[in-house]
């Protein structure tokens, strides 16, 4: 069972108490983007076996929208963080080196 | 090849089995091959197959990273239909069920096709009005369903109970020639059909990178080494991804787990398929009389082939309800596996941006019904280098444009 640690109120929320919300640092297009940007952001997803970015909202708890660094591969959890940021921050990227050196970083 | 036969089976047990054949060869890769097809699970196995069938085509690989049919073709529920709602997913799964009627007469491998019927039980109101639209779109596409009201579910079903206080029976979409198959024998018939015909099927070879030349591929990297192809073919439902980037584009597919069960067996007691939507739950009773349960899938990314329990429990509390005699069963084994799921929870059977490379996957949580249907639609589209009238509205293309095939509003759930 996946244990998350919620950034914003702290508690250990295991899966049951949290709801999962897709892929993380979504770069959003609309209007007056190009046809390839908008499916690209609709659709297109990295799907990574390995270390991947995404969201989880705290939904029986504080109810907080927060974000979380887990290999897929694995299921271990590198970090949670707060989900006001448009890229991994540089001690989460740090953590996941610390365990995955051979990770390539996020692009 | 040998047939099987009743004769070949009286020749053997004269002479202590001693000649019984193995069911196809494990050779080393050739160099080059006029089709490479990546994954030998049923859909791989089956394209092969269809390609050499229909369209002549036997100078064929099909390279497997682990053994044959030991991916998802291995860990279903065995669950046959084609009462879907959007027209293009009611031709190819109607197509891929006829096929099963006969494949074990074609493949001259008993697959056990069982078409037992299936019901789909409508527990709340939305879904009664849901399967109605269904069973007058089956009329339109020749599928044959009926919608049947809670006794006559009753009298298929005896052990159901109707009156739940939950999740009440409020009718069903029964299809009465859907049913359930062997899934490993699907795909050893596919592979001994194939082998038979003189193609390759190379097992513990894994994929690790794609050689293109002026856009167009010219092969693949394994662990065996280079293998050349004019054609290659992805057929790998759970890495589709993977293979897709190494091939140079993303796909728009998420891997997630879906699990299933099987309880200690029992004697005879349900001889329909069940599914409740609505509760995430299905059942049938394998021939050994084990039931097979299968749940829902998790909401994340995950490539462990391990579910959340929490899907299981939720699954079986819903189940009891309306299956109270199950409620004492003990469960013997419990797996999952790993599907592709697309945004529209339709597959996709496409030309890719890489020239001569075709990919066929997005499955999502119901392939092995397809099984031969998708086979004989991406065969088409691999030999012809266009699709069929099968495979054509399973494009890429389909997202950009907007032209869903939307069926996870036509199941409302993972199916």
């Amino acid at each position: 069972m996946l244990t998350l640690t919620c950034p914003y109120c702290g508690v250990k929320a295991e899966e049951t108490e949290l709801a999962p919300g897709g892929e993380a640092h979504l770069k959003r297009f609309g209007p007056g983007s190009s046809d390839d940007e908008f499916e690209s952001y609709m659709f297109a997803r990295r799907n990574e076996k390995g270390v991947h970015f995404e969201r989880w909202r705290h939904a029986y708890g504080c109810g907080k929208w927060f974000l979380a660094a887990r290999d897929t591969a694995t299921l271990e959890v590198f970090a949670t963080y707060p989900a006001q940021t448009p890229e991994p921050p540089p001690e989460v990227v740090a953590a996941i080196k610390a365990r995955r050196p051979d990770w390539k970083g996020y692009k | 090849m040998s047939r099987y036969s009743v004769f070949a089976i009286a020749r053997e047990a004269l002479r202590f089995h001693q000649g019984w054949e193995r069911a196809w060869r494990s050779p080393e890769p050739k160099p080059r091959y006029d089709v490479i097809i990546v994954g030998a699970g049923g859909h791989g196995l089956a394209t092969a197959y269809y390609l050499g069938k229909n369209f002549g085509i036997t100078n064929v690989a099909v390279i497997e990273k682990g053994w044959l049919g030991g991916g998802n073709t291995g860990r279903n529920t065995t669950i046959i239909r084609s009462n879907y709602l959007q027209d293009p997913s009611a031709a190819i799964y109607e197509k891929a069920r006829s096929l099963y009627e006969t494949l074990s007469q074609d493949l001259n491998y008993n697959v056990m096709f069982s078409p037992r019927g299936l019901l789909m039980l409508a527990q709340t109101h939305h879904e009664v009005r849901g399967y109605l639209r269904t069973v007058h779109a089956n009329g339109l596409q020749n599928v044959t369903t009926e919608w049947i009201g809670p006794e006559r579910v009753k009298e298929l079903v005896p052990i159901i109970n109707i009156d739940g206080p939950r999740y009440p029976v409020l009718g069903a979409l029964y299809q009465a020639r859907g049913g359930t198959a062997r899934h490993d024998a699907v795909a050893w018939g596919y592979a001994r059909a194939c082998s038979a015909m003189g193609m390759d099927i190379i097992q513990q070879c894994e994929v690790k990178g794609v050689r293109s030349e002026g856009g167009k591929v010219t092969g693949v990297e394994t662990t065996r080494g280079f293998i050349g192809c004019s054609k290659l073919g992805i057929v790998v439902a759970g890495h589709s991804g993977q293979v897709a980037e190494m091939a140079g584009f993303r796909l728009p597919i998420e891997a997630v787990a879906l699990q299933a069960l099987v309880s200690e067996p029992i004697k005879p007691c349900m001889d329909v398929v069940v599914m409740a939507n609505t509760v995430h739950g299905y059942m049938s009773q394998s021939d050994k009389g084990e039931m097979v349960i299968g749940g829902g899938t998790d909401g994340f990314n995950n490539f462990t082939q391990r579910g959340s329990f929490q899907h299981i429990e939720e699954t079986l509390r819903a189940l009891i309800e309306t299956f109270p005699m199950i409620s004492r069963l003990k469960m013997l084994r419990q797996w999952g596996g790993i599907v592709d799921m697309t945004g529209d929870r339709s597959p996709i059977i496409s030309k890719t941006p890489l020239g001569n490379c075709f990919i066929n996957c997005g499955w999502g949580t119901g392939g092995f019904k397809a099984i031969p249907g998708s086979g004989w639609a991406m065969a088409e589209l691999m030999a012809k280098g266009e699709p069929g009238p099968l495979a054509a509205e399973f494009n890429l293309g389909r997202f950009r444009e907007g032209r869903f095939i939307d069926e996870s509003v036509a199941a409302g759930v993972a199916h």
